[in-house]
C-alpha cells in the first residue's frame, strides 16, 4: 500500500530529524520547566488553592506546549525549503497529513508525560487512583488538539504573521476539547469514577472523529499550492 | 434585485422600529432599555445565519472552485462579524443597567464570544494571504472546520455552565408568554436578516468589481 | 499551440493583489531543448516557473505541460516534471541517501537501495551518501537536488537559477549534466537573471520583460547589452 508507505515515510523522517536535531524537543522541555517554575512560584505554597486550580493549570501547560509543538509542525520544511517539495509530491496528500499527525502525537505524548511527571513530583500530588481515567482523557484531548493543530499548521505555514495567527485560529476551535478535558480531569482528580465523566468523553470522542475526518478530507486542498 | 432587497430592508427595519416602540409593551422592571432586545437578539441570530451561509458557500467553493461562492463567503464573514460585534455591544448595553454587569460567562454569551473570535480569525486569515486563490481555498477550509465545530462548542459550553453550576445570571429574551413581545421580535428578526442579505450582496458585488479591475 | 511543444503557454496572466506580475506570456519548449528564461529581478520569471510547476495557478490564460493543463490536471503534470528550485528541498539532518529515499517514497516510486546509489553516483555524491546534508557545500546540495529531481526520470525539468552559488567547477559539471539530459530527450526551462557563460548550454533565449516574452530567439543572436537594453526599455514603459 503506497499510501501507508508514504505516510510512514513522513512520520519516520520527522522522528529522525527531531531525534538528531532535537530542536523542538529542547524548546519544549525548556518551556515546560519554565512553566513549572512560574506555577510553583505563584501557587506552590497554598495547597488548597493549588488543588483547586490544578486541572486548569495542568491543561494550560499541555495546551501551551501543544501550541508550541504543533506550530512547528512544518518548520523543518520551511527552514530547509522543502515545503514546495511536499506540494509537488504526487498522490494523495492526506498521507502526508497522517504522517505529520503521527509524529506530532509522538512528540506531544513525550512532552505531556514530562509535564505530568514534573507536576506530580514538584507539587506532590497523588494521581495513582485517577491514572487510568486520566490516560483516556489526556489521550482523547491530545488527539483532538493534534488533528486540527496539524491541519492549521499547514494552513498557516506560509502566511504572514504565522506565529500569531496559528493560536488565534486554533484556540477558539479547540474550546470544546479544552472544556471537556479540564472538566473531566477535575472530576477524576477529585476521585470521581470514569462513568461520571462519560458525557465529556463522548464529546471528546465525537470531536476527535469529526476533526480527523475533516482534516484528512481537506488537507489536499491546503497543499494544492 | 439588490436594490429591491435594499428597499425591503429599509421598510422592514422601519416596521420593526415602530413595533419595538409602539406596539411592544413597556417592560415592568427594566424599562425602556429593554427594547434594545429587539435589536440585540435579531443581530445575534442574523450573525448565526451569516455563519451558516459562510459555511455553505465555503463548501460550494471547494467543490466547484467558483469565485462567486468565495465572494459570498467572504462578504458574509465581513457582515457577520459586524453584526455579531454589534450584537455583543447591544447585549452589554442592555446588561449593564438591567443586571449590573457588562459581561458574564454564561453559556450563551460564551458561545457568542467564541463565534466572534472565529469570525475575526477567518478575516485575519484572509487578510494574511496575498494570493487570492489560495486565500479563498484556505478560508473555505477554515469556514467548514469552524462550522462543524459550532455544535461541539455549544454542547461543551452549555454543559460547562449548567452541570453542577448555579443557573446563569442573564437570560436574554422572554419568549415564554406574551405575543406582544413575540411579534415585534419576529418583525425585527426578519428585517435584520434581510438587511444582512442586502449588505452581503452589495459587499460581494464590490469584491467582484475589485477582482475584475485587476485581472 | 504547436503540437510538439512539451511546454506550451498562451496568454498567461498572474495577478497578486493589485499587481499584475505576468501579462500575457506565450512560450514553447520542445523535447530535447533547453530554453533559458531571462529577466530582471522581479520580472516574474520565478512566478512563471511556479505556474508550470503547478505551485500556483494562472489568473488567466492557459499553460500545458506534456499536454496536461496545469490548473485542471495538476497531478498529471507533477508526474512528468522535475524541479530544481531555489531551495534544495533537502533535509539537513538526514544523509544524502536518506533524503533521496524519502523523496522517492513520497513520490510513490518503488526505489531500491541500488537505485538510490545509482542516482547519487550520477551526480558524483556516492562517497557522501551517508553524510548528513548539513555539512554539504552549496554545490553538493545543488547536485543532490538535481538527483532528487531526476529520480522519477521526468520528461521536463524546471530549473530556477541552477548555476547560482556554484563555483567554476560546479558550473562546468552542471553544464555537462544538462547537456547529457538534453541528449536523452528531456525538455528544460532554465530561469536566470544574469547573462553569463552558463547560457552556453541553452538552445534558445527568451527574455521576460513587462510581464511578457519581449524576445524569443536562438542563443548566439543576443548579447548582454541587448538584454540590458530590453530590461531598461520595459522599466521605462511601466514608470
Amino acid at each position: 500500500m503506497t499510501y501507508a508507505r508514504r505516510a510512514l515515510a513522513v512520520a519516520r523522517k520527522d522522528v529522525a530529524v527531531e531525534r538528531r536535531s532535537k530542536e523542538t524537543l529542547n524548546a519544549l522541555v525548556f518551556f515546560s520547566l519554565l512553566l513549572l517554575f512560574v506555577f510553583q512560584i505563584t501557587l506552590g505554597a497554598d495547597r488548597d488553592r493549588l488543588a483547586a486550580v490544578l486541572p486548569g493549570v495542568l491543561w494550560l501547560g499541555f495546551v501551551l506546549s501543544a501550541l508550541l509543538a504543533l506550530g512547528r509542525t512544518f518548520l523543518v520544511e520551511r527552514e530547509h525549503d522543502c515545503w514546495e517539495g511536499l506540494l509537488l509530491a504526487p498522490g494523495d496528500k492526506s498521507a502526508i497529513y497522517l504522517g505529520k499527525l503521527a509524529s506530532n502525537l509522538v512528540l506531544m505524548t513525550v512532552v505531556e508525560a514530562l509535564v505530568l511527571g514534573l507536576f506530580v513530583i514538584f507539587f506532590d500530588i497523588d494521581i495513582r487512583r485517577a491514572l487510568p481515567g486520566l490516560f483516556i482523557v489526556v489521550a482523547l484531548g491530545t488527539f483532538g488538539l493534534a488533528t486540527v493543530g496539524t491541519l492549521f499548521a499547514a494552513m498557516t505555514a506560509n502566511v504572514r504573521a504565522r506565529e500569531v495567527l496559528f493560536p488565534v485560529l486554533l484556540l477558539p476551535v479547540q474550546v470544546p476539547v479544552l472544556l471537556a478535558t479540564v472538566k473531566a480531569t477535575e472530576a477524576l482528580l477529585l476521585g470521581e469514577p470514569l462513568g461520571a465523566v462519560a458525557h465529556w468523553l463522548k464529546l471528546l470522542a465525537a470531536a476527535d472523529v469529526i476533526y480527523l475526518v475533516v482534516s484528512v478530507l481537506t488537507f489536499d486542498v491546503i497543499l494544492e499550492g | 434585485m439588490i436594490r429591491t432587497l435594499g428597499w425591503l430592508s429599509v421598510v422592514a427595519l422601519v416596521a420593526g422600529l415602530v413595533m419595538s416602540f409602539g406596539v411592544a409593551p413597556r417592560e415592568v422592571t427594566q424599562g425602556t432599555v429593554q427594547r434594545i432586545m429587539y435589536v440585540h437578539v435579531p443581530l445575534v441570530i442574523s450573525s448565526y445565519v451569516a455563519f451558516i451561509v459562510l459555511a455553505v458557500a465555503s463548501f460550494v467553493y471547494l467543490l466547484r472552485r467558483d469565485p462567486r461562492a468565495d465572494r459570498v463567503a467572504h462578504a458574509s464573514g465581513e457582515i457577520g462579524v459586524m453584526f455579531i460585534g454589534l450584537g455583543i455591544a447591544t447585549g452589554s448595553i442592555w446588561g449593564k443597567p438591567t443586571w449590573g454587569t457588562w459581561w458574564t460567562w454564561d453559556a450563551r454569551l460564551t458561545s457568542v464570544a467564541i463565534l466572534f473570535v472565529m469570525y475575526v480569525g477567518y478575516l485575519l486569515l484572509r487578510g494574511s494571504i496575498d494570493d487570492p486563490e489560495r486565500a479563498a481555498r484556505f478560508a473555505a477550509v477554515l469556514g467548514i472546520v469552524a462550522a462543524l465545530d459550532i455544535p461541539l462548542v455549544h454542547f461543551s459550553v452549555y454543559w460547562w455552565r449548567t452541570l453542577h453550576q448555579p443557573p446563569s445570571l442573564m437570560k436574554p429574551g422572554g419568549f415564554t408568554g406574551s405575543t406582544a413581545i413575540l411579534w415585534p421580535l419576529l418583525v425585527n428578526l426578519v428585517a435584520f436578516v434581510i438587511l444582512y442579505a442586502y449588505l452581503t450582496a452589495r459587499r460581494a458585488r464590490l469584491l467582484r468589481a475589485e477582482a475584475e479591475a485587476v485581472a | 499551440m504547436t503540437s510538439d511543444s512539451v511546454i506550451c503557454t498562451r496568454g498567461v496572466r498572474k495577478v497578486f493583489g493589485l499587481v499584475r506580475v505576468l501579462d500575457g506570456v506565450d512560450l514553447d519548449v520542445h523535447d530535447g531543448e533547453i530554453v533559458a528564461l531571462l529577466g530582471a529581478n522581479g520580472a516574474g520569471k520565478t512566478t512563471l516557473l511556479k505556474i508550470l510547476a503547478t505551485l500556483t495557478r494562472p489568473t488567466r490564460g492557459t499553460a500545458r505541460v506534456a499536454g496536461h493543463d496545469v490548473s485542471r490536471e495538476a497531478e498529471a503534470v507533477r508526474r512528468v516534471i522535475g524541479v530544481v528550485a531555489h531551495g534544495a528541498w533537502v533535509y539537513d539532518d538526514l544523509t544524502a541517501r536518506e533524503n533521496l529515499k524519502f523523496w522517492a517514497t513520497l513520490g510513490g516510486l518503488d526505489t531500491r537501495a541500488d537505485d538510490v546509489m545509482a542516482a547519487l553516483a550520477g551526480v558524483g555524491l556516492e562517497r557522501a551518501a551517508d553524510t548528513r546534508v548539513r555539512t554539504f557545500s552549496a554545490g553538493m546540495k545543488r547536485r543532490l537536488s538535481l538527483a532528487r529531481a531526476m529520480l522519477a526520470r521526468p520528461r521536463v525539468l524546471l530549473l530556477d537559477e541552477p548555476f547560482a552559488g556554484l563555483d567554476q567547477r560546479g558550473k562546468k559539471w552542471l553544464e555537462g549534466r544538462l547537456e547529457a539530459l538534453k541528449a536523452a530527450g528531456a525538455a528544460m526551462l532554465l530561469v536566470t537573471h544574469s547573462f553569463g557563460r552558463e547560457l552556453g548550454v541553452a538552445d534558445r533565449l527568451a527574455v521576460l520583460a513587462g510581464g511578457r516574452i519581449a524576445l524569443d530567439t536562438p542563443r548566439g543572436t543576443l548579447t548582454a547589452d541587448d538584454v540590458q537594453r530590453l530590461y531598461a526599455a520595459h522599466t521605462e514603459e511601466t514608470e
